[in-house]
């Protein structure tokens, strides 16, 4: 049973087509990035999934029963909320929401933190805490757009441990764009690359290697450079 | 905690300062044009004991807040309406302009002319005379929300209340509360006017008496309850609830 299935036959943006002809699903529980050059409507896709876009010719169907979480490029809390206000913000029943909230902070290591100010954390715990408001819902579908940028390594590689500890024990679909093709292999169960706009799946890669993988590692280095021998202009967009 | 401290006695400190430069004053002039502040403080207590004061007093400060939260609630309203939609904000521009730029005097007039000299005139005139003012205010922080929080609360479906109260509302708070405050200090000066012209009572209308006996002690201690009481509201209420609104930003 596919957790997100997409077929979108036009995207345009500011009269630009972004979005071409662009078919995928992502199975239940299944962890998919999204790879593509720049500009090339990554971030667009994942704001049409997560309905803060309609104006698009297609379909885009979910079956997560609108429980969704959703992680932008920064971490986006409210100044004026609580560490722990900003995760019960979100939550369906607010009854029972800041015991919940504490607890997921406590999760990603923010327990101590929970009545913080977002200014006074740092930006690694600022998206700690934009983590544990995305898994507080339970989503079935996760969205994420590039969540991890602008940190530096061992910060950003503390909060990929910690996204797929939450992954393995709560199981949501997660569609994951990125960039990064070492980030893609490291984390997704299949990677998505598309071509520049307007976009269309290029390539649907099932990663090969088993888990738990190091983004460092030397079987994820060999893996990168076999794909790029194979495909030398992958990574802008093309096949040949 | 200690700086609020002294933040506070300065403040009394400087109000002091004032009064005694009054004292001095007074003491160079003709008692009958520029009595002390001994002199007011004893006619204050007088007009208090008699029960006139306190009933002017009350009558003007119920326009006060009939015609400050009409303003708050009708400005606020078309502010967010202006700031949020262009075809509004194109629409309602013109007229806008105009209202912040007719008399308060004008208005009231008018008011008085074809509502009649009545209570609702009264402060249907006071609250016209603000609301434009609430209308910019609101609309420059309406233009100023930030769409990437907007959009959290949009992608996690947050039922309207509750993104309006804690999403959205948030960061009109700043706006608001300037035009709570500059709104508190037009108004009453309004309403003693409105009072002059057509009502007969409440402050502006002792007021006019006072003028026509020459009473200027009078005028003064009025003058003065209301000031303090003024001061009492932003004291009380307005800091406080600004502080509160601000602990997020320290």
């Amino acid at each position: 049973m596919s957790a997100l299935s997409i077929a979108i036959q036009r995207k345009l943006f500011d009269g630009r087509e972004v979005l071409g002809d662009l078919q995928f699903s992502v199975a239940d529980g299944e962890f998919v990035a999204l790879l593509g050059p720049s500009g090339c409507g990554k971030s667009t896709l994942l704001n049409m999934v997560g309905g803060l876009d309609a104006d698009y010719a297609g379909r885009i169907e979910h079956l997560s029963g609108g429980r969704l979480g959703f992680m932008f490029q920064e971490p986006r809390l409210m100044p004026w909320l609580s560490a722990r206000d900003n995760v019960a913000l979100v939550c369906d029943d607010p009854r029972g929401a800041a015991a919940a909230a504490e607890a997921r902070l406590a999760e990603v290591g923010l327990g101590e933190r929970a009545t913080a100010w977002p200014q006074q954390l740092s930006g690694g715990q600022q998206r700690r805490v934009a983590l544990a408001r995305a898994f507080i819902t339970e989503p079935r579908l996760l969205l994420m757009d590039e969540p991890f940028i602008s940190l530096d390594a061992p910060t950003a590689a503390a909060l990929r441990e910690q996204l797929l500890k939450l992954w393995r024990e709560h199981a949501p679909a997660v569609l994951y764009v990125t960039h990064d093709l070492r980030e893609a292999l490291a984390l997704a169960d299949r990677v998505l690359f598309l071509c520049d706009a307007p976009a269309r799946v290029l390539l649907d890669y099932r990663v090969p290697l088993p888990r738990p993988r190091a983004i460092d590692g030397a079987e994820l280095a060999e893996l990168r450079a076999e794909l790029l021998a194979r495909y030398p202009n992958l990574l802008s967009g093309s096949l040949d | 905690m200690i700086e609020r401290l002294r933040a506070e006695s300065l403040r009394l400190l400087s109000l002091l300062g004032f009064a005694l430069a009054w004292q001095i004053g007074a003491g160079f002039a003709d008692p009958a044009i520029l009595p002390g502040p001994a002199a007011v403080l004893a006619e204050l207590w007088r007009h208090s004991l008699s029960g006139e004061l306190p009933q002017h007093l009350g009558i003007t400060l119920a326009r006060v807040a009939a015609a400050f939260a009409i303003a708050m609630l009708v400005g606020s309203a078309l502010g967010m309406l202006m700031g949020r939609s262009r075809r509004f904000d194109a629409g309602l521009d013109g007229p806008l302009v105009l209202a912040l730029n007719i008399p308060a005097l004008v208005t009231i007039i008018l008011c008085y002319i074809w509502f009649g000299l009545t209570e609702a005139a009264a402060v249907t005139a006071v609250a016209i005379n603000k609301i434009p003012m609430v209308v910019v205010g609101v609309r420059e922080g309406a233009r100023a929300i930030d769409r990437q929080l907007m959009a959290v609360a949009q992608a996690y479906r947050l039922p309207r209340l509750r993104t309006l109260r804690r999403v959205y509302l948030p960061q009109l708070y700043p706006y608001l509360m300037a035009s709570a405050r500059n709104g508190l200090a037009l108004i009453w000066k309004i309403v003693l006017v409105v009072e002059l012209l057509g009502r007969s009572d409440g402050i502006g209308f002792q007021l006019g008496i006072f003028f026509q006996f020459f009473d200027i002690a009078g005028i003064l201690a009025y003058t003065l309850a209301f000031a303090a009481v003024i001061l009492l509201v932003e004291a009380l209420l307005l800091r406080p609830l600004e502080r509160r609104l601000n602990a997020w930003r320290r």
